[in-house]
């Protein structure tokens, strides 16, 4: 726990990380005045503040889940507005569309917080969204999703030469290929990555929703079919069909007959997290960074000081601690007692994609 | 490897039976038979001597990752399999080679074993550096002796049966043994498994595929309509033994266990025994230690498993007899197409002349009922119900009713209320879900719900338990019997009422109460409560039941009087 008595620009409060000095949260999880949205997923963008602010390239995505009518400020990446005597911007985290690192620089001291994100290795850039930017900074607030060692992803290039051979082999096969997947970042980047001449590709409705807002923001995704335009069913037999992982068990899966189905998810790496799933296939597709990107992201910050948050906290702490770092850890509700679980709970009976979002 | 590891991943990916066939059916066509021998010895789980401790492995993947010890158990924590953590945590190979799995055993695991430790750590280093994760995984499951995988040793035959061409019950027997410790499969081996010819099995110590019996559950209003009258079964006691196959032949005697090991040199006293049996003989029945006129408790057989070095006094206080109940080879004849009743008849004049082994004896009742009043009294006599065995069944291989069936026909566990106070997370696909309990009972009854709640607060404000008063004292654990939907709503409660974490293990708050199940219970001196129980499972969660309400010490010591006095 910090104290509100120190020089901190951002400490934790019980509606969420609070930057005393701005008089304005990020991320809060019970309503405020004023919020700086990091991206749009359900635990960091939550429905109730009075005013909201977050990137440009974020708006289309905020509006369509949180409503048209709420009052939101954007801003470009890097471009700095002043608050109170903070200097606020906000800077690509890669994490998903429009999602963002926060930099605030008060009284000679720079902190950032940075939401979740995903650090590519080189050649690796996820498609759908601006790369992770370092930010140099005094204090670096990290999320620590998959942070344990046991985390390293393959090039993400594998991952979908991977994808594409297991929807060749059932097209040829005269099955339907089922990839779960959240809607809202993950759905895109498969969209994005996959091989299209495969066949056609089905997207359900929650993933065309955000689709829109993606290909509004003139991000580039091939043609896709919503299901419910699908006159010719024939198409089916070969599709690659994505979908929230809420599908799972449903009736809606059983429209594509016996469809081979698989998940994409960083928590797919563990084979009893896929045992669990009881899918075909698990592959290990993440947007977060994994454990050598959580240490390179930290490490490019420069910065003395690093807050972790939401995931293996009590870990990093001590590991960066023993490099000689000052570190400690806010308790945030993003969503953390799931990683615990390794895995977000299942929804066996709905097609709705709300209860799907955040972890991944 | 590179093969293996991508069969291994087809088999552990794939929840249907004929996937699983079709693969190992593509494996076997595809690689060279000394590789197809070594496959199905370790998926048919055969298991090599560990090659390697446990610790070494950990030891040196740490130094490798660099990473400290603390870390490593973290991630141990979250993967809940070693082979895999070390994979996981090890920094990505520079490059991949591609040797065959017979060499990796033969030329690179096997001679391991001679080494220096400092000489074992550089080869393995050597070894994980030259292969991606998943044959990592598996490399190091082969080395540290713990490899498994979701096929039966059924299952293997039959691909091996399809692929050959012949009849699995053919492939089933000559496939015992394949898997003992002291077996080495080579392509002479696999090419004998899968031969066209026939293989005459006289002069070796081959045993048959054992014969296993069907689960009836509880008590059956139906029985006769279901079953015909008692007269069509050779009805038995169901022994809490070591099922084994006895095989003499030319002179010799071979004790195969269940598992198809051979347990000759453990039990001396059933070699003894079996010298008496003309050659051309196989007996099939149960290892027991008995003690008077009944078989004593398990835990004293026990003391006998896994024990190498038989020293006088093991063999005083639990020595062992052979309880014989089926035929299967007679005079040098393959009798297992007889009817049981057959083989019954030539059972008894067999173990007549052989020196004091016993027979299992039949239960004479006309009705169900009747027998259903006999089966009360399988607790008192140590033993676990009936066997009801067909009179035309043939002897058949494995669990098939193919051939006319066996029906095992359990009494119902010792079962109490107890209280859940310690979880720790399962391993394999449990990883990460608090799926392993400990439980406990009150040490005396609670005067009231009130006294209990207190006792309840204290516990969940950490006060140190008054030695006098009302008290839960830890008496079991068990990790089994509810769905993997219970076990999530459980893990989730465990997660929210979680007092402290001891590493893996966290104590909670007692809320929630359990049925469990068990079917022995006997006094101990290494138990806390006094008291050790065999097979405790949960059976239901009791979210009808208030805490206080669970059971006590007192319950479990009248349960402890109620079986007979060994």
């Amino acid at each position: 726990m910090q104290s509100f008595a120190t020089q901190d620009l951002v400490v934790e409060r019980p509606q969420g990380l609070y930057c005393p000095p701005g008089d304005f949260y990020i991320d809060p999880w019970r309503p405020v005045d004023r919020a700086v949205i990091t991206h749009a997923h359900g635990d960091h963008a939550r429905m109730g503040n009075a005013h909201y602010l977050a990137s440009q390239q974020s708006e289309g995505v905020l509006r369509s889940r949180l409503g048209d009518d709420i009052n939101l400020q954007t801003l470009p990446y890097g471009e700095v507005i002043n608050h109170h005597g903070v200097r606020l911007s906000l800077h690509p985290a890669g994490h998903v569309l429009g999602s963002s690192q926060v930099r605030l620089e008060h009284g000679g001291r720079v902190w950032v917080a940075s939401g979740d994100y995903f650090v590519c290795g080189p050649g690796d850039a996820n498609n759908t969204c601006v790369p992770f930017e370092p930010v140099r900074c005094d204090c670096f607030i990290t999320e620590s999703t998959f942070g344990l060692p046991i985390y390293r992803w393959c090039p993400q290039r594998e991952v979908f030469d991977d994808i594409n051979a297991w929807w060749r082999a059932n097209a040829e096969a005269g099955h339907a290929s089922l990839l779960m997947g959240y809607s809202f970042g993950k759905a895109q980047r498969i969209l994005a990555g996959v091989d299209a001449s495969i066949g056609p590709i089905v997207v359900h409705g929650a993933v065309e929703t955000i689709n829109r807002a993606y290909r509004a923001a003139g991000v580039a995704l091939p043609p896709t079919l919503y299901f419910n335009d699908v006159t010719d069913k024939g198409l089916l037999k070969g599709a690659l069909v994505v979908a929230p992982p809420s599908v799972h068990g449903s009736a809606w899966v059983r429209r594509f007959g016996d469809p081979s189905d698989a998940f994409a998810s960083g928590w797919m790496q563990l084979r009893g997290a896929r045992r669990r799933r009881g899918v075909d296939r698990g592959f290990v597709l993440s947007d977060h960074a994994d454990w050598p990107g959580l240490q390179r992201a930290i490490e490019a910050t420069g910065a003395q000081r690093v807050i972790v948050t939401h995931g293996y906290e009590a870990v990093m702490v001590r590991w960066l601690q023993e490099k000689g770092l000052q570190a400690g850890a806010f308790h945030t509700e993003y969503d953390d007692e799931r990683h615990d679980a390794q895995e977000p709970p299942v929804q066996a009976d709905t097609t709705s994609a709300e209860s799907e979002e955040g972890t991944e | 490897m590179r093969r293996f590891s991508q069969l291994f991943n087809e088999l552990d990916a794939s929840t249907a039976t004929t996937a699983k066939v079709q693969a190992l059916k593509r494996y076997f066509a595809e690689v060279d038979d000394a590789d197809a021998a070594w496959a199905v010895y370790f998926l048919a789980g055969g298991k090599p001597r560990q090659v390697v401790p446990t610790g070494v492995l950990r030891a040196l993947a740490c130094q490798l990752a660099g990473i400290a010890e603390w870390l490593f158990e973290e991630c141990y924590q979250a993967v809940g399999d070693l082979a895999e953590t070390i994979a996981h945590v090890l920094p990505p190979a520079p490059s991949l080679s591609d040797v065959r799995l017979a060499q990796w055993v033969e030329q690179r695991l096997l001679p391991l074993r001679e080494l220096a430790p400092e000489e074992q750590a550089l080869r393995i280093a050597a070894y994980w550096n030259e292969l991606d994760p998943s044959g990592r995984f598996l490399l190091t499951k082969l080395i540290g002796g713990g490899f498994r995988v979701g096929v039966s040793k059924l299952l293997v035959q039959r691909a091996l049966a399809e692929h050959a061409g012949l009849d699995a019950k053919v492939v089933a027997q000559r496939m015992m043994g394949f898997t003992d410790k002291t077996a080495r499969p080579s392509a002479d081996g696999f090419r004998q498994l899968i031969s066209r010819d026939a293989i005459g099995n006289t002069d070796s110590g081959q045993p048959y595929p054992f014969f296993l019996a069907h689960a009836i559950e509880g008590l059956h209003e139906s029985f006769h309509d279901w079953l015909g009258p008692p007269a069509d079964w050779i009805v038995e006691w169901k022994y809490d033994g070591i099922r084994a196959q006895i095989v003499k032949r030319a002179g010799i005697v071979w004790i195969w266990s269940r598992g198809e090991e051979l347990m000759t040199e453990r039990f001396p006293e059933v070699v003894n025994l079996a010298q008496g049996l003309p050659d051309g003989t196989v007996l099939d029945g149960e290892i027991l230690v008995w003690k008077g006129d009944a078989p004593a408790p398990f835990a004293l057989l026990q003391q006998r498993i896994g024990r190498k070095l038989l020293t006088k006094k093991v063999l005083a206080d639990a020595p062992v007899t052979f309880m014989a109940y089926d035929l299967l080879e007679w005079q040098g004849e393959d009798v297992r197409p007889w009817p049981q009743a057959k083989r019954r008849e030539q059972l008894e004049a067999v173990v007549a002349v052989a020196n004091s082994m016993l027979l299992s004896p039949m239960v004479a009742g006309t009705t169900w009922p009747e027998l259903v009043t006999l089966r009360e009294e399988s607790r008192q006599r140590g033993v676990e119900g009936f066997m009801l065995k067909h009179r035309e069944a043939r002897y058949g291989t494995g669990r098939t009713k193919a051939e006319g069936t066996w029906w095992k026909w359990k009494i119902d566990p010792l079962s109490v209320d107890a209280i859940l106070i310690y979880a720790q997370a399962g391993h394999g696909r449990r990883a990460s879900v608090y799926t392993d309990y400990t439980f406990a009972v009150w040490n005396r009854k609670p005067s009231d719900a009130g006294e209990a709640q207190a006792v309840i607060e204290a516990i969940a404000t950490r006060q140190p338990a008054d030695p006098d008063g009302l008290q839960l004292v830890p008496f079991a654990k068990a990790y089994s019997g509810l769905t993997d939907e219970e076990f999530r709503e459980v893990d989730r409660i465990i997660r929210q009422t979680t007092l402290e974490k001891f590493g893996p293990v966290r104590s909670v708050k007692p809320t929630l109460m359990f049925e469990l199940g068990f079917e022995g219970i006997n006094r101990s001196t290494r138990h806390k409560s006094g008291i050790a129980v065999r097979f405790p499972r949960m059976l239901r969660i009791r979210n009808d039941k208030p805490l206080h309400e669970a059971d006590t010490l007192q319950t479990l010591e009248e349960l402890l009087d109620g079986r007979a006095a060994w």
